[in-house]
């Protein structure tokens, strides 16, 4: 075997390879040395040898074969050994690993070695990795050594102590006592060490909590004679005493005074003094007031004090460190729920901050803009947020886009105001917004009815100079195929007149429906857009007529299925054309979290022979586990949902509605008294659904089947899934065949619990025979009617 | 404190001191990852960052990066402190200390550490007493009957 090298000899080996390659081979050589020497009998080097073992292993290189080393190290008489052995154990030994329980019983003798280094090796490592098992055995002697020993001793003691009940919580009651007695003594290690224990004890149990409540006045104590003293130069940093202290202190006194008056008005006028007169020109004297702010926030203190204290944060988000304006915001977006006034004070710096070059800093600002922006402020804090969002970083900025809509949905100060920020912010990061902008941007559009002819004017602009952010194109597609007619009468009030042609309308729509940079959605909008067109204007029909039939083609399933139905309305149903296609009425206003537009709410159906939603071919959903279990909420298809508008609540002549399904017959519908609304209709099977609230979370669902073939449908069953969280009962239904020509229905009842109100959908599985065979079919049902989410 | 890693700019690790029971695997794990993160940083940017679901304090001194991972409650800025009271400790004892130091005494800066922080916390918060223990714990290697032990 090659002689062992000393330490420093293989480290300048290690570094001098200039390969990995050539690293792992001096690597191998030397722990294959040290391997043997560790074999071989006490030779006086051994330390040396796991110490090279240490530094091979903080290299990454395995060093499982000298645990057992370690303990054999630990157990030596020598001190040189010991440490070595010590920090091995530290560094290979955690309390996963078996071999550490075998140096409990070399810990429980160190601890009473009459060498106090020795000791404090002991401590130390009990302290850095001493398992739940080696804590309950060596507690009663940590105990010992808390109550009896010098303070150098005491003051590590203390903080094993502190390790141990974060391992073994019930031990606390163990050292309890002694803890208390430590507050007393001199030497600023054990007091730190003391107030950690007591801090840690307290936090664990409330009726210690309770006790230690009495130390307040002692602990004032303490901290005012570390404040008001002179200098200490044993413990001085920049001119502020103990620091590190202080700081403990300031935090125990923040556990122990909260949601406690007594103790809050007994520490009242310390915090005032430390907030008032400790130095801040360095980080240190920052430390302590950040943790006196931070105590004075938590306590219950005068409103004097906590004036004092957002100021200080207010001179903090002033202050040139970066580090120091970053605590700052932190600490206000804590309370900018319960202070808000105060922190409203402080809003330009805030804002100021949005223009930091640091990311961390930059989402600090944004989070606490948002919590900020009010009533009184939203036009200037908007400008701010939406020139933020221009420049923002991309991890940022669909952060700000939701904070601004909410922001804009809240405080907006006019709807013409509300309708051109959330289109800056589609033309902005059009392609950071969440899905339910485009379906909320658009009833809101159409709620306000006299901005028709401004909104449609801005968005064919903003079409024509650019048609690559999705939910823009979508929402102006939508617009121009509703408002066209006040596009092409080219009069507006409220911006400058433009002349639109036909021509160039259709060219426009035309260029979104084949650019590539059109999503499959988008596509769908535009064709349908073009069609709703044929009955605004009045020269181009036939130019419409062949957009529309040479999609009827098209590879795509879903704008081909559309193509082929426009083409329909053309053809056989022309006399309708010009009712299917009127004005949508007002929507209401929906819940949120419909993704991707299809917010099916109805209460009066006009039957448009909807049929269900169908699930083109190339969708990736699983129709899986509908016995009445659960689910993962469901993904509706992009291609479904965007052109169809919410059907109108009242308006029951109008013939509006989905415009996805026209094939077959139009045949209105009894109007019923109850919500209900039509979830299947095919092959002469019909279910209509209603429901009724019965409580804040409950919910009846009654779903009616009726057939109106010629032959009689046996073997009817209905069976229903539901979102994860929501809790379905289904109860028996009421037979299960349909006889012929609609002359009995079937009815069943589905009681359905949203504990979480989450977004309540429901799979169908329709499953029957008729004339001999079997039929299976699914239906997803997205919204309820009559139901408030 | 959770742990305290110190690595050059090139990403090698010259101290890593763990307060919490992890395997050697996780070990590895955060360490690549969290000195990833740390390097990618510009110069003058913040000093604290949030990383999984801990607060990282991180410092450089020269051509090495001490960085300190704390948990929700801990004080950041008295972590900066503490950082740089085990960096004047360092060179104290080392004399102007510099990375080699560190590098060919790794098992020195160890054990002023440990006569710093105990079980992740601060134990002696005076500079001179922390020195006065290292200094009588190197000289209990010398025992006057039996020589260097």
């Amino acid at each position: 075997m090659s002689p062992s090298v000393p330490l420093q000899e293989m480290i300048r080996a290690i570094r001098s390879a200039r390969t990995q390659c050539e690293e792992r081979g001096v690597i191998q050589r030397e722990c294959a040395a040290i391997r043997a020497q560790f074999r071989q009998a006490d030779n006086g080097g051994r330390s040396h040898n796991l110490a090279k073992l240490l530094y091979v292993h903080m290299l990454g290189y395995p060093a499982h074969f000298g645990q057992m080393e370690c303990v054999r190290m630990i157990a030596s008489p020598r001190y040189s050994e010991k440490r070595v052995g010590y920090l091995g154990a530290m560094m290979l030994l955690d309390e996963k690993q078996d071999a550490s329980l075998l140096i409990t019983n070399s810990i429980k003798n160190d601890l009473s070695n009459s060498n106090q280094y020795i000791q404090s090796l002991a401590l130390c490592t009990l302290a850095c990795m001493g398992s739940a098992e080696m804590c309950r055995d060596l507690a009663p002697e940590i105990d010992r050594l808390l109550r009896a020993s010098n303070s150098y001793i005491k003051k590590k003691a203390a903080l094993c102590a502190v390790h141990i009940v974060r391992k073994v919580h019930d031990l606390g009651e163990l050292f309890t006592k002694a803890a208390r007695s430590l507050l007393t003594e001199k030497n600023h290690g054990v007091v730190h060490g003391a107030v950690v224990l007591i801090t840690e004890l307290c936090e664990r149990n409330s009726e210690t909590l309770e006790r230690f409540r009495k130390t307040v006045p002692d602990l004032v104590q303490i901290m005012k004679g570390l404040v008001i003293s002179g200098y200490s130069p044993d413990h001085d940093v920049a001119g502020i005493s103990d620091p590190f202290l202080q700081v403990r202190i300031l935090r125990l006194l923040r556990i122990l005074g909260r949601n406690n008056e007594a103790a809050s008005d007994a520490m009242n006028d310390l915090l005032a003094q430390v907030a008032t007169n400790t130095d801040s020109t360095k980080t240190v004297g920052n430390a302590v007031l950040y943790e006196t702010v931070l105590t004075v926030l938590d306590i219950k203190s005068e409103s004097g004090l906590r004036v004092l204290a957002v100021n200080i944060l207010g001179r903090f988000l002033l202050n040139n460190d970066r580090n120091i304006r970053y605590i700052a915001m932190t600490s206000l977006q804590k309370i900018v729920g319960t202070d808000h006034n105060a922190v409203q004070r402080h809003r330009g710096t805030i804002v100021d901050c949005l223009k930091d070059q640091d990311a961390s800093v930059k989402r600090r600002a944004l989070e606490l803009s948002l919590a900020l922006v009010s009533a009184s402020n939203i036009r200037s804090m908007m400008k701010e947020l939406l020139s933020f969002l221009s420049s923002c970083p991309p991890e940022l900025r669909s952060q700000t886009a939701s904070g601004i809509f909410n922001a804009a949905e809240r405080y907006a100060p006019s709807q013409r105001w509300h309708i051109d920020t959330i289109l800056h912010v589609l033309t902005t990061a059009g392609g950071d917004v969440r899905d339910e902008t485009v379906p909320n941007l658009i009833q809101l559009i159409t709620n306000t009815s006299e901005l028709h002819c401004y909104t449609v004017h801005k968005l064919y602009r903003a079409l024509l100079s650019d048609i690559s952010q999705q939910p823009l194109v979508q929402v102006a597609c939508w617009c121009i195929g509703e408002y066209g007619d006040l596009l092409l009468t080219g009069e507006c009030q409220e911006t400058e007149p433009v002349q639109v042609t036909e021509d160039y309308v259709l060219d426009v729509l035309e260029t979104v429906l084949q650019s590539h940079m059109s999503s499959p959605s988008t596509r769908g909008f535009a064709l349908t857009a073009t069609m709703k067109l044929s009955t605004r204007i009045t020269e181009n029909v036939d130019r419409i007529r062949s957009i529309v039939s040479i999609y009827g083609s098209c590879i795509d399933v879903e704008l081909q299925q559309r193509a082929v139905e426009y083409n329909a309305l053309f053809k056989k149903y022309d006399h309708m054309r010009a009712a299917v296609l009127e004005r949508m009425p007002v929507i209401e206003k929906n819940s949120q979290g419909h993704t991707n537009g299809e917010t099916i709410k109805e209460s009066q159906t006009v039957k448009v022979k909807p049929g269900e939603p169908q699930q083109p071919a190339n969708q990736v959903c699983d129709l899986l586990d509908l016995l009445g279990g659960s689910e993962q909420p469901l993904q509706p298809s992009p291609a479904l949902g965007s052109a169809a508008p919410p059907i109108p609540v009242s308006a029951p002549n109008t013939v509006g509605g989905d415009l996805l399904d026209l094939l077959g017959g139009l045949e209105p519908t009894p109007i019923t008294p109850v919500a209900t609304v039509t979830v299947y209709e095919k092959d002469g099977v019909t279910v209509t659904l209603s429901c009724e609230k019965q409580s804040d979370s409950g919910l009846t669902v009654t779903l009616t089947a009726s057939n109106s073939t010629e032959s009689d449908i046996r073997g009817f069953t209905l069976q229903a899934a539901v979102p994860k969280s929501v809790q379905l009962h289904m109860k028996a239904p009421s037979g299960d065949s349909l006889p012929a020509r609609g002359t009995a229905k079937v009815t069943q009842m589905v009681v359905l619990n949203n504990p979480n109100k989450v977004n309540l959908k429901m799979r169908l599985r329709i499953s029957y025979t008729s004339q001999g065979s079997a039929v299976q079919d699914t239906v997803q049902i997205d919204s309820f009617p009559g139901l408030g989410q | 404190m959770q742990f305290m890693l110190l690595f050059s700019r090139q990403g090698k690790l010259r101290l890593q001191k763990w307060y919490v029971p992890l395997s050697d695997k996780e070990k590895k794990k955060i360490t690549r990852e969290l000195v990833q993160t740390v390097l990618a940083r510009k110069p003058k940017m913040c000093s604290f960052l949030e990383w999984r679901d801990l607060k990282i304090v991180y410092k450089r001194y020269a051509s090495l990066y001490f960085c300190c991972a704390i948990e929700d409650q801990d004080n950041e800025l008295i972590t900066l402190e503490i950082i740089h009271r085990y960096v004047e400790l360092l060179d104290k004892y080392f004399g102007s200390v510099c990375e080699l130091d560190i590098i060919f005494n790794f098992e020195k800066a160890y054990f002023i550490l440990d006569e710093f922080l105990l079980g992740g916390e601060a134990q002696e918060t005076s500079k001179k007493n922390v020195l006065k223990a290292i200094e009588q714990a190197d000289l209990s290697y010398f025992s006057f009957s039996r020589g260097w032990i």
